[in-house]
């Protein structure tokens, strides 16, 4: 898998690259800079960039986030968000009254702001690869929480983001070329397979199709 | 406070989707005036359901774009009546549909009857078992009405959707290759069954190895083309891959869109509003007889609709909250027993087992049908001796493979990682290699698992939210751990490398986060006595002559299939007895 070296040093490019990285023509129109750093960063360790195929940040995860702000899921338009709001058990689901773009706003606010404390006044994309692992391997854990918001759902939403955006259409933003449907074998958007359903343990041969008929 | 005074009609439908849409036909058939309400848009395969637009998993598998806006309206939560009730805020657990079709836009096209002792469980499980062998607190009951009753509606309703599948009794003969388990047919299905998948057919070897009876689930997804009793057209299902949470896209899985409405919205004595939420249910100054509905149009306007018919068409949940709001049948009370609207709410129980294959064995997920597959109905009902195991009820397990959509539908061995090189590795190591056979039954009815309206939590128009209490009992988790463990031993039999079982455990609380089933069945349940049902055997309101109820809520117990089949043949039942009967002389249809 050959990648463009611009994408390669997205994943831990300090802010001053990421505003002039070709890689990121479009401006965040949620995110602030420090955000986007943020955004690249985490992204780029929860799916890296390895010998098996491009990684979330390469195949534009972090602008398919962005986006995602902006619409009905970042405002949480679709929910709920009628109060009183309580705490309760896990099963009952999401009971907070902050939407997805306020959860990010406050969530990437918090890391940072514990990463500098905790780490010789480094933002968390400035932060070697390992230390980022365990800071979200915490986040994920339930041992780093804050004040303003869960550090749990924080992460929630930061993991399940990021694996729509590389597996989903690329028409939202991410997974760029079809490169997830390829490595995995799924082909999208094709939708026709009554020719294929009794070939019995045949390998289906045909690349992935987009909705924008856009061949992988 | 009316705003708008509408013309006085013979009947208007409360939602439209499957059941209005057959009331709908059935009543304009008769003569009727008819209108129909329902809350959300208009919707058609084209444009709503057109390729390639419907092909996005995100947009409609994960992002619910065809389900019901809960920032409009919600329910609450709790696991049991001491505890406080939250708002269900996200889509998770079930996905109630909004707009025209309702659920039968985004269904599967599982398209199941009922088994005959189902229809009188109570009855049955006493007969067999003796009446100690139902469990303090369990408050099953008979439906009132018999499986030979019913065959023709069910029959009716299978030729309306073109269903594919295969006899295994017809007339009382047992049918090789179907399920010989059945209540007995009038006539072969309509259609032949779907091609199975390749998981499939291992399923079926495997499960017929171990002296299992495996056949084609019955699908409303049609394997040839068709054309149905009304005269709409099917075309053949091609096995895209996105049906249940998709529209069709094909004109092959049988919606109201494909079967029903191409004929009734033609119909000059019928009139379809959407955008127009009904609130209440008017009654006169007896309160015992409806004069109309209450509803709020697009524009924010109070309609009144006065109509000599009310029927509620709606989904299981909000018929039962209408009633509530409506002052119509006594709400049920748990620490007394007493009351019956909002009693015996049911669910049903998944499990499964997942097998995971070598590489040489390309599974192909993303080839899937939204009904098609191999199931035994062996471990179902009471086809096998309950006494020695302690429980009532049943499922059915096997392998239908619906689609390998990637957000949703990646199935990864427990203790992967969820992130990182080792998480990309696995869905590249098990995408293609991996068969999910599923378990699917009851869930019995209990004392205190019920509906009712929330006492804090209101709706965009300013109305109590209906409030669900409810959790798993131990009959349930007995019967998932039976079925699930007998799947198990299927599952090792299918040739994989691993496999890995999913069930609930004793103990285990109702989460709902993590979808499982849209199956909510119960709340205004038919049966023979107004003091345990909301309606009679004709899905008559005991309290109002001129109401009736549809679909699942008046299940008084979950069965173990879909019930799409059983609601779809009630609606066919109540209709004929509304026709034959109540037109000619309104009342009562059974004497309390």
């Amino acid at each position: 898998m050959a990648l463009a070296p611009a994408f390669v040093i997205v994943g831990c490019a300090p802010l001053s690259a990421l505003r002039t990285s070709s890689a990121h023509v479009n401006l965040p129109r949620y995110f602030t800079w420090e955000e986007w750093a943020f955004l690249h960063a985490a992204c780029a360790r929860l799916i890296p960039s390895d010998e098996n195929g491009p990684g979330a940040v390469e195949l534009g995860v972090p602008e398919f986030i962005d986006r995602e702000m902006d619409g009905a899921f970042g405002h949480a338009a679709n929910w709920y968000m009628q109060g009183p709001f309580a705490s309760a058990l896990p099963e009952f689901g999401y009971q907070s009254p902050l939407t997805p773009r306020a959860v990010y706003r406050a969530g990437i606010a918090a890391v940072d702001a514990y990463c500098r404390r905790m780490f010789g006044n480094k933002s968390f994309s400035e932060l070697p690869s390992t230390t980022q692992d365990s800071v979200l391997t915490d986040l994920e854990n339930g041992a780093l929480d804050f004040e303003n918001v869960s550090g749990k759902t924080f992460f929630g939403f930061l993991l399940q983001n990021t694996k729509e955006g590389y597996l989903a259409d690329p028409i939202h933003g991410g997974n760029k070329n079809l490169e997830s449907w390829k490595m995995i074998g799924f082909p999208g958007a094709r939708a026709d397979f009554l020719d294929w359903v009794d070939k019995h343990g045949a390998r289906y041969p045909f690349s992935p199709v987009g909705i924008m008929g856009r061949k992988g | 406070m009316v705003d708008i005074t509408k013309p006085q009609v013979d009947a208007v439908l409360v939602g439209f989707g499957w059941t209005g849409a057959i009331m709908g036909m059935e009543l304009t058939e008769a003569g009727l005036k008819v209108v129909a309400l329902e809350r959300g848009e208009n919707r058609d395969t084209y444009p709503d359901f057109a390729y390639p637009r419907i092909a996005d998993e995100l947009t409609y598998g994960i992002r619910h774009k065809l389900f019901q806006n809960l920032a409009r309206e919600t329910l609450t939560i709790r696991h049991s009546p001491g505890d406080r009730a939250l708002p269900y805020r996200q889509l998770g657990s079930f996905l109630p549909g909004t707009g025209v079709g309702g659920g039968g836009v985004h269904w599967n096209g599982q398209h199941w009857r009922v088994l005959p002792e189902e229809l009188r469980l109570k009855s049955h499980v006493a007969e067999r078992y003796g009446k100690s062998f139902i469990p303090d607190g369990m408050t099953i009951q008979d439906f009132g009405v018999s499986y030979e009753e019913l065959e023709p509606c069910f029959d009716q309703f299978e030729r309306v959707c073109g269903t594919s599948g295969k006899a295994g009794n017809l007339n009382g003969t047992i049918v090789e290759g179907g399920n010989p388990f059945e209540g007995q047919r009038s006539q072969e299905f309509p259609l032949p069954p779907l091609a199975d998948v390749y998981g499939a057919s291992l399923f079926a070897r495997a499960a017929k190895d171990l002296g299992y009876h495996p056949f084609s689930e019955p699908a409303s997804n049609a394997s040839r083309p068709y054309t149905n009793s009304y005269g709409a057209q099917l075309a053949p299902c091609n096995f895209c891959g996105y049906c249940e949470r998709f529209g069709c896209y094909r004109y092959a899985k049988a919606s109201p869109q494909t079967t029903i409405l191409p004929v009734l919205l033609k119909k000059s004595n019928f009139e379809l509003r959407t955008q127009s939420q009904v609130v209440r249910i008017n009654l006169d100054s007896s309160g015992k007889r409806a004069t109309g509905v209450t509803f709020i149009d697009a524009q924010g306007r109070t309609v009144y609709q006065p109509a000599e018919l009310v029927v509620l068409c709606a989904f299981q949940l909000n018929n039962t909250r209408l009633l509530l709001l409506s002052g119509i049948g006594k709400p049920y009370n748990p620490a007394t027993g007493l009351g019956v609207v909002g009693r015996n709410y049911t669910y049903q129980m998944t499990g499964g087992v997942l097998v995971f294959f070598d590489k040489d064995k390309p599974m192909n997920p993303f080839i899937g049908s939204g009904a098609g597959g191999q199931v035994i109905d062996d471990l179902n009902g009471d086809h096998f001796d309950h006494a020695p195991l302690g429980f009532i009820g049943g499922g059915y397990v096997g392998v239908i493979q619906t689609g390998g959509r990637p957000i949703q539908q990646m199935m990864l061995p427990k203790g992967t990682p969820q992130w990182g090189a080792q998480w990309k590795q696995a869905i590249k190591d098990h995408y293609l290699y991996t068969v999910n056979v599923q378990t699917h039954g009851t869930v019995m009815a209990h004392r205190d698992n019920y509906l009712d309206l929330d006492p804090t939590y209101r709706d965009v128009f300013g109305q109590p939210l209906l409030r669900m209490t409810f959790d798993w009992k131990e009959n349930d988790i007995k019967m998932t751990q039976f079925v699930t463990g007998k799947a198990k031993e299927i599952a090792e039999a299918m040739g994989g490398k691993s496999i890995e079982v999913g069930m609930k455990q004793f103990g285990e609380h109702y989460d709902t986060r993590l979808y499982q089933t849209t199956h909510n069945v119960g709340g205004a349940i038919m049966g023979e006595d107004p003091r345990s049902s909301v309606v009679n055997r004709f899905l008559q309101a005991w309290d109002a002559h001129n109401v009736f109820v549809m679909g699942s809520s008046v299940f008084p117990q979950n069965i173990g299939y879909n019930p799409m089949g059983l609601a779809g043949a009630l609606a066919y039942w109540s209709a004929k007895a509304i026709r034959t009967t109540y037109l000619k002389t309104p009342g009562p249809l059974v004497q309390a």
